[in-house]
């Protein structure tokens, strides 16, 4: 419990570091403001910022329910990252696994007709295999040739957006009267039911029962690296090949299987944005998410837990750096400068320590990523 | 000759195995020419200058190819081309593109030399930004930052040009290339964090404080701090005066002579070089170099900081070689393909070279052959880059082996 805490502290203090370098730089781009002397009005826009990141965030029902919104797609598609990484592999495909899962999830949201009991696990069995029928691909195309797996995933993220564009103008699943990339909704059966089901019509609460699928996958994920024989090989395969192949594992399957469950988790990732928040899909449906997965998983140190409080972490960020928009000038791109400095922060305790001055023992990260491999 | 001496069947199971995809993927390609290429009519003007142009019958071409690869495909399964059969591959290669050109352009004309010539433009930032991938990860770190580094480059670059000169921007943008580089240096080598987290760290960084700068910045001042004329095209004489080839290598921007250069610096150093040796050593056995009195760290170092400043030369090219001002994620993922050519080199500078270029020609061959209603739906045109950058990588380049120490941080005995 003593060794989460003095963790618990670091991360604080990380965030404290970031928030620091960040107000500089919010302070130092305030030209106009700087350009006439006015020291007190750039203070006072930093003062603004910071109160709507928080007021965004946390300050209401509608902020948590924003915070959590925002953190179902990252904890969903870092589990993607997370668990790729414990196997060795760097999955920088969770954007195309995600657009996977979203065409077959929003497909089978809209070609059936059934009760929603048997419906919503439908779409969403749907969405999972159809990213892990896509993140197989990589790993196959590893452990047949050789192919590394950072190059396919970066390619096939490609092939993914353009193909989706294309199908989303097809007979099949545009939307009626639209000639952009935009889908037919899916049948109101096979929407994931609202978080906040029980707070009455308030439609400004968008949280949705996708994020409970998420701490569920999340279980999965933990139950499957402690609890199983395929946990213990694939992460002996992380660990070391070799020895997990002179040990008698089969380390291609492995890679395959591997590669098949990450896509499996960011698969669910695209299906929970179509089935519990747009209700359709366009071509902007992954967004920069499977990308901002990769910073989930590096700063969740690739465990379940880490990867589910990063996730919440950058959901907060998110929904807080929405109201900062609206109550300053400062662009919400300030957010992605917070997460690269609470990443870096977190990843240097050696650095936060001399800053801080704290005692203590600090531990880094260790190695998510074993080299590029063979 | 005792090559002749060798009898070809003594090859491994898995050059075998190779040879065989190579004779499926003939076929594959035939299929392509019979069943697509032979379906529009008409002639392909592929033009050389203005005036000057020849022509290809795409419909005869298709099926005369189609059926030469057949018969290489039969070559190759049954007896194969031993030492022969990269340039096979080649030659096989080009006369597809080729037909595959006129099968897009038939009926019509299209600049040919131009395409070519926008290729080797558009292969700049990603050789330059893959020779600081290799010269980092040569030396044992993981260069995951190149993104980051042309991004950043390519926005301080564009204000320092915008408010100075071209020259003064472009060494504006080395050094920021070269500060990130000394924040990857600095955590990597004396914090031993891990290179992949501080990399991605990096990316996200240049990514936020680049796109802030942007909004909050250059948009309302875009006038005195985004506004630039990108440098103009230089012509070599003499070489410039050999037709085809002159155009297309030696018309080009100052950027595009460096980047060239780079690739042969970068070559002869690390291959003919006392410093290559040691940076390969360090990259591959750090302790064995260090017993030996290098000083490991310090090279590291020194190779990292290189690497950032031609990295960030690489960023400079957008708004100074080409486009004339920083727009919001410029690079777009350009750094990352440029991590895909340090892999598909084999960390090589020329093997990079090729990668960067093979992109920078699906690119230039988009926006040259997009226009042509092919009906071919645009987008799978413009994911023709990424499934041909796939089809190389697993079919013909396979596993390729890193420099052994890349990742791990180095400690003093």
């Amino acid at each position: 419990m003593n060794e989460t805490l003095k963790s618990l502290r670091f991360t604080l203090l990380a965030v404290v570091a970031a928030l620091v370098v960040s107000a500089f730089i919010i302070v130092i781009t305030d030209i106009e403001a700087l350009g006439d002397g006015n020291f007190g009005q750039a203070f006072s826009t930093l003062g603004t910022a910071y109160w709507g990141l928080f007021k965004g965030s946390f300050g209401s029902l509608r902020a948590i329910s924003n915070t959590i919104t925002g953190a179902t797609p990252l904890l969903l598609a870092g589990l993607a990252v997370s668990s790729a990484f414990k196997a060795g592999l760097f999955n920088i495909g969770a954007t195309g696994q995600m657009l996977a899962g979203a065409i077959t999830g929003l497909w089978v949201g809209f070609a059936f007709q059934l009760p929603p009991i048997i419906h919503v696990p439908l779409a969403l069995l749907a969405a999972a295999v159809g990213g892990a029928l896509f993140g197989a691909i990589p790993g196959a195309l590893k452990a047949r040739t050789g192919a590394h797996e950072v190059i396919t995933t970066i390619m096939l993220n490609g092939i993914a957006s353009f193909t989706v564009l294309w199908l989303l103008k097809t007979e099949l699943f545009k939307r009626e009267g639209r000639d952009d990339a935009i889908s037919k909704f899916v049948e109101d059966s096979a929407k994931l039911p609202k978080l906040f089901w029980f707070m009455g019509k308030r439609i400004d609460l968008l949280a949705h029962t996708g994020f409970i699928v998420a701490l569920l996958a999340t279980f999965v994920f933990w139950w499957l690296l402690r609890k199983t024989t395929l946990g213990f090989e694939m992460q002996a395969t992380g660990f070391n090949q070799e020895a997990a192949r002179y040990a008698g594992m089969k380390t291609k399957s492995l890679m395959v299987v591997s590669m098949a469950i990450a896509g499996a988790f960011a698969g669910l990732a695209g299906g929970s944005e179509v089935l519990g928040l747009y209700g359709y899909a366009s071509g902007s449906v992954a967004g920069d998410i499977g990308f901002d997965a990769i910073a989930v998983a590096l700063l969740g140190r690739s465990t379940p837990i880490g990867t589910l409080v990063s996730a919440l972490l950058f959901g907060a960020l998110q929904a807080g750096g929405r109201q900062m928009q609206v109550d300053t000038d400062v662009p919400i791109d300030l957010i992605i400068v917070l997460r690269a400095l609470i990443v870096f922060f977190i990843a240097a305790p050696l650095l936060v320590k001399a800053i801080f001055r704290v005692k203590g023992d600090a531990k880094g990260f260790g190695q998510t990523f074993r080299g590029w491999g063979g | 000759m005792t090559a002749a001496a060798v009898p070809d069947r003594v090859v491994s199971a898995e050059q075998r195995k190779r040879a065989r995809s190579v004779g499926i993927t003939y076929l594959v390609l035939a299929m392509v020419c019979f069943f697509i290429f032979t379906r529009r009519p008409g002639d392909a003007g592929f033009r050389i200058t203005e005036t000057s142009q020849f022509t290809l019958p795409a419909q005869g071409f298709g099926w005369a190819l189609g059926i030469v690869l057949v018969a290489v495909a039969a070559a190759q399964l049954l007896r194969g081309f031993g030492r022969l059969s990269n340039v096979v591959l080649a030659l096989a290669t080009a006369a597809f593109f080729m037909s595959f050109l006129a099968w897009a352009a038939a009926g019509d004309s299209f600049s040919f030399v131009g395409m070519l010539q926008d290729t080797v433009s558009r292969s700049v930032p990603i050789t330059l930004g893959a020779i600081g991938g290799i010269l980092s990860e040569r030396s044992g770190v993981i260069n995951i930052s190149i993104e980051g580094m042309l991004l950043a480059a390519a926005c301080t670059s564009a204000i320092a040009a915008s408010l100075t000169n071209l020259w003064l921007g472009t060494l504006v943008g080395a050094l920021t290339g070269v500060a990130l580089a000394a924040v990857l240096a600095v955590m990597s080598i004396r914090y031993k964090v891990d290179q992949v987290i501080v990399g991605f760290a990096i990316n996200f960084f240049a990514l936020g404080v680049t796109s802030f700068v942007s909004f909050r910045v250059l948009v309302p001042n875009r006038d005195t701090m985004n506004n630039l004329l990108p440098v103009t095209p230089i012509r070599i004489p003499l070489l410039a005066d050999v037709p085809f080839i002159g155009t297309i290598f030696f018309e080009q921007t100052i950027f595009v002579y460096f980047s060239f250069a780079a690739v042969a610096l970068a070559t002869w150093g690390l291959y003919r070089t006392k410093w290559g040796l040691r940076t390969r050593a360090i990259g591959e056995y750090p302790k064995a170099a260090g017993t030996l009195g290098v000083d490991v760290n310090k090279l590291r170092y020194r190779n990292l900081l290189l690497a950032g400043a031609v990295a960030g030369i690489g960023g400079a090219w957008w708004p100074i070689g080409i486009v004339g001002r920083f727009d919001q994620n410029i690079t777009n993922g350009r750094g990352f393909i440029a991590l895909a050519a340090v892999i598909f080199g084999r960390w090589h500078p020329v093997g990079a070279l090729c990668g960067a270029l093979v992109f920078a020609l699906a690119e230039a061959v988009r926006l040259k052959i997009g226009n042509f209603d092919t009906g071919i739906p645009s987008e799978f045109l413009i994911m023709a880059p990424y499934v041909v950058t796939i089809i190389v990588v697993a079919g013909f380049i396979g596993a390729s082996r890193a420099p052994k120490a890349a990742g791990q941080p180095y400690e003093d005995q």
